[in-house]
This record gives C-alpha cells, structure tokens and sequence, in this order.
C-alpha cells in the first residue's frame, strides 16, 4: 500500500516533532536534517527506527547516512512500499 | 570551622505524591494527607503482585514536560528535570558562570522503568528495535546529565548511589562542592521512579512492604505498633545551595544554612540495619561535631522512619544516643507516613521538608500513628508544631548499610 508524497511528509513531519520539539512545518521537503533541523545522529537514528514501523519499510544502517534531507527520506520511503 | 564558606539553600523544587510542586507538598504534609493510592496497572493483576498500592505522583511529569522532553528521559530523569527546573526558577536563576555551577542528583535505583522496557522490546523485536537514547535514559547519572545540560553546569555533574541514602548524600556532596571551592551555586537532589513490577516484586519478597492492601492510607505508619513495613514512593526534590556570599551579592531569599553532614557505614548486613543503630549515631553525632553544634542546638529530626518493624526501633535508639536527653524535647516528623518511601529521592524531599520546617517554623506532622510502640522513646509529631529557631536534622540511610545525617539551620 503506496503512501503519496504529503501523507509520508506528514508522517515524517510528526515523528520529528515527537523526537525534538520542532514544529511540524519546518520540516519542509528540502530542509537537511543536521543543517537545517539541527538534528543529531541518535535522534536520526531514533528517528528512522520510528519511520520503519510507521511506514512499513525496513531501511538498512548502510542506508541511512545517504539520507540527508527529508526528500531523500521520502523518496526512500516510496521506493521501498512501491 | 573559621574560613570555612557558608553554605545557604536559596531554592527549592520538587514533584511527590503529595504535589506537583515543592509548596503543594509541603501544604499537603501540614495537612497529613496521604499520598497513597491503589496501583492501577494491568501488571498489578498479571504478575499477581502481593502489594496492590504504593505513593504515585500527584501530578504526572509527563503533564509538565514538552512531549519531545519526557521522551528522552527516563520517568526517573523526568521527575528530577520538573524539581531543578522549579529550584532554580525559585532561586531566581542565579547568573552565575557554567564553570561555578555544579550539580549532584542522586537516585536510589536509577532507570529501571526504561531498561526493563528496552529488555521487553530486544526479546520480542530484536536489536534493530532498541532505541539509541536507551542507555542515556537508563544510566544512573541521566538525571544529573540532563539538568546539568540544561543549566550549563560545568563544575561536575555528580550521582551518588547509596540506595535510600543517595539525596541525603547528594546534598552533603553538593555542600562539599562549595566548601571545596569547586562551585559557587550546586542544584542537589534525588529522583526515583521505581513503582515498576520488578522492584515490588523485589521490596516485596525481602518483606519489607506494608501488606496493607485494603487500607492504602494508613499503611504507612512510622513508630506505630501495628507497622508492618513500608509503602513504596516515587520523585523528586532540589535544591539550589550557594555560597552565602554569592547569594547575598545579588539579594536573593535565603531559606535555610546547611551547616553540615555526617556519613557512616554499618558494615552488618546487605540489607538489615544493624539493632544497635550504631552506624546512624556516629552519622549525627559526626553531623553535629562536624558543624560545631550540640544536642541543646536541635529543634527538630526529621528521621529516616520507613514504617518497618526493625529500623523505625534502631532509628529511635540511634536518635536517643545521639541527642541524649535532649531528645526529650526535640519534636520529631516522620513525613513517609504521608509521602511513602521514596527510596533516593527520599533525603532530597525530606531535606526539603526539614528546610520548610525551620523557615516556616512549624514541624510537619506524623500521621496514622494509633498506638505509639512503647520501644519508640520519642518525642513524635503528630500535628503542626510551632518550633523555634535552631538546627533541623534529616536522616536518611540505605540498604548496604549507609548512614547520612545532614543538619540544616535557621538563618536570619
């Protein structure tokens, strides 16, 4: 079951917000995730584990230093449920 | 003691069973209330838990902190990040630089709540799905860590361990701290959230929890006869200590001195206080000589107390011994009655509440106490009682066999 672009936006948008406090609409498609949302790495990582079980992909630790804006994590989500 | 720095409490925080703030517990404690409930949970029932009650929070920290906030913590983390962020609040959140400011929270356990709950998530899901903050949020330290990023303390962030002693050791460490010249301002404390299954599983089998299952209440009765042992607690207390001069430079309100501490080991049993109560007298008696103080200076204990059958009698003659006799006229509150045990946070509250006492001038009361057990020779408070300028002593000892006194004082 394929999620459009927005509802995996939104899912993504939410768990950031859970993890750091950041208002969801700041997480905007280009936005880096260390730049520009100041994230660090175990809340990327926590952040990640999250988005597994939410989306119903599995996103291997190779993969997830590609994943650098929340487009990439986006594209990697609909890739993975397509 | 010339040359020595004054070492003042000029804020205070906490979250008990009583309240959700420092002044909600105390004005709960002037009025006896209890903090006693039934536990709610589903393990209560699956685990078959001989104890059903215990003293939970009146106001859950997770209705106080951001959710992104309560996520990163341990509960135990929680709780000790809602009290100093309400010490140093109402110490007027000292400008004070990073490297002279210094924290020592202390917890008896540490977060349990937390490892037990990532062990479950291992088993039934695998490695993959252990979160990355599950060692911060576990380790002892968490609590000191978090408040200490928080305010920017760089002189030390400290944890003593020393199960029901560890915030009575906290706030002798912190005192240490300033006299040493490491800091000029300590948040102290202690936090515990240990009302999980396994340590009432635990507490339980030791025997050492009240069975009162049907009268939650009055279950904690400290030097009553019919005591049957004690009622488990959870939270948190801080204080912000200062040197006095540096409070005094920028006028803030002073609640009380902390003057001195006095600290022994039993080295009897693991678990047993030793009958003759040897170990707690050397620890008030080092407490009172350490801050040039007699027997005749004291105006009020507020003793360790747990509600047990063996250690409210060791406690009373270790008292006895310690204070000789003026313990005649020395009112003494035992305040678990109210709040339960609060295992490591237990000496930061009831430092707290002996504080409160000497700046308001009237002792807490000791409440379900029926029938006082005549091997109790003690002056017991069981309603508020005026009581005039002078020392307040906390006792608090642990399992391991530790003992702490720490002495408070009256300050114009």
């Amino acid at each position: 079951m394929a999620q459009t672009e927005q509802e995996i936006l939104d899912g993504i948008a939410e768990l950031v917000n859970e993890e750091t406090g950041l208002p969801k609409e700041s997480v905007e498609l280009d936005k880096s995730f260390t730049d520009d949302l100041d994230i660090d790495s175990l809340s990327m990582t926590s952040i990640v584990v999250q988005a597994e079980d939410k989306f119903g992909v599995k996103i291997p630790d190779d993969d997830i230093k590609n994943l650098r804006t929340v487009r990439d994590v986006v594209g990697y989500v609909q890739g993975a449920q397509g | 003691m010339s040359g020595q720095r004054t070492v003042v409490v000029t804020g205070i925080g906490a979250t008990t069973p009583l309240g959700g703030d420092a002044t909600s517990s105390w004005e709960a404690a002037l009025a006896g209330r209890s903090g006693a409930r039934p536990l709610t949970g589903d393990w209560v029932v699956k685990y078959e838990l001989p104890v059903t009650f215990a003293c939970t929070l009146a106001t859950p920290a997770t209705e106080v902190l951001a959710r992104h906030e309560a996520k990163k913590l341990d509960p135990s983390g929680q709780y000790a990040m809602v009290a100093a962020r309400e010490a140093w609040q109402d110490a007027g959140a000292p400008d004070v630089e990073g490297e002279r400011l210094g924290v020592a929270i202390a917890t008896g356990i540490g977060g349990v709540w937390t490892l037990l709950s990532a062990y479950d998530t291992l088993k039934e899901r695998g490695a993959r799905r252990v979160l990355p903050m599950t060692v911060p949020m576990l380790m002892p330290n968490g609590s000191a860590g978090a408040v200490g990023i928080e305010l920017g303390a760089k002189a030390g962030a400290h944890t003593p361990v020393s199960a029901c002693a560890s915030g009575a050791e906290a706030m002798s460490y912190a005192m240490d701290m300033i006299r040493d010249g490491r800091a000029d301002v300590v948040v102290a404390g202690g936090t515990e959230a240990a009302i999980h299954p396994l340590p009432v599983a635990g507490f339980a089998a030791m025997q050492a929890l009240s069975r009162r299952n049907d009268s939650p209440e009055t279950a904690s009765r400290p030097y009553d006869l019919s005591r049957d042992g004690f009622v488990l607690g959870e939270g948190a207390g801080c204080v912000v200590l200062e040197a006095e001069e540096h409070a005094r430079a920028r006028g803030v309100r002073i609640y009380a001195e902390l003057v001195s501490a006095g600290l022994t080991s039993d080295a009897f049993h693991i678990a047993a206080p030793d009958p003759s109560g040897l170990g707690a007298t050397r620890a008030m008696k080092q407490a009172l000589e350490a801050g040039g103080l007699s027997p005749d200076d004291v105006v009020h204990v507020n003793a360790h107390a747990t509600s047990t059958p063996a250690g409210d009698i060791a406690e009373s003659a270790a008292i006895r011994a310690a204070l000789g006799s003026a313990a005649d006229r020395i009112g003494v509150s035992a305040t678990k009655s109210m709040t339960g045990h609060l295992l490591g946070a237990a000496g930061a509250v009831e430092g707290i509440f002996t504080i409160l006492a000497l700046h308001h001038g009237i002792a807490p009361p000791t409440i379900n106490l029926t029938e006082q057990d005549p091997a109790v020779e003690l002056d017991v408070v069981t309603s508020p009682r005026e009581i005039g300028a002078g020392v307040g002593l906390n006792n608090s000892f642990g399992f391991g066999g530790h003992n702490v006194a720490v002495a408070f004082r009256t300050m114009s």
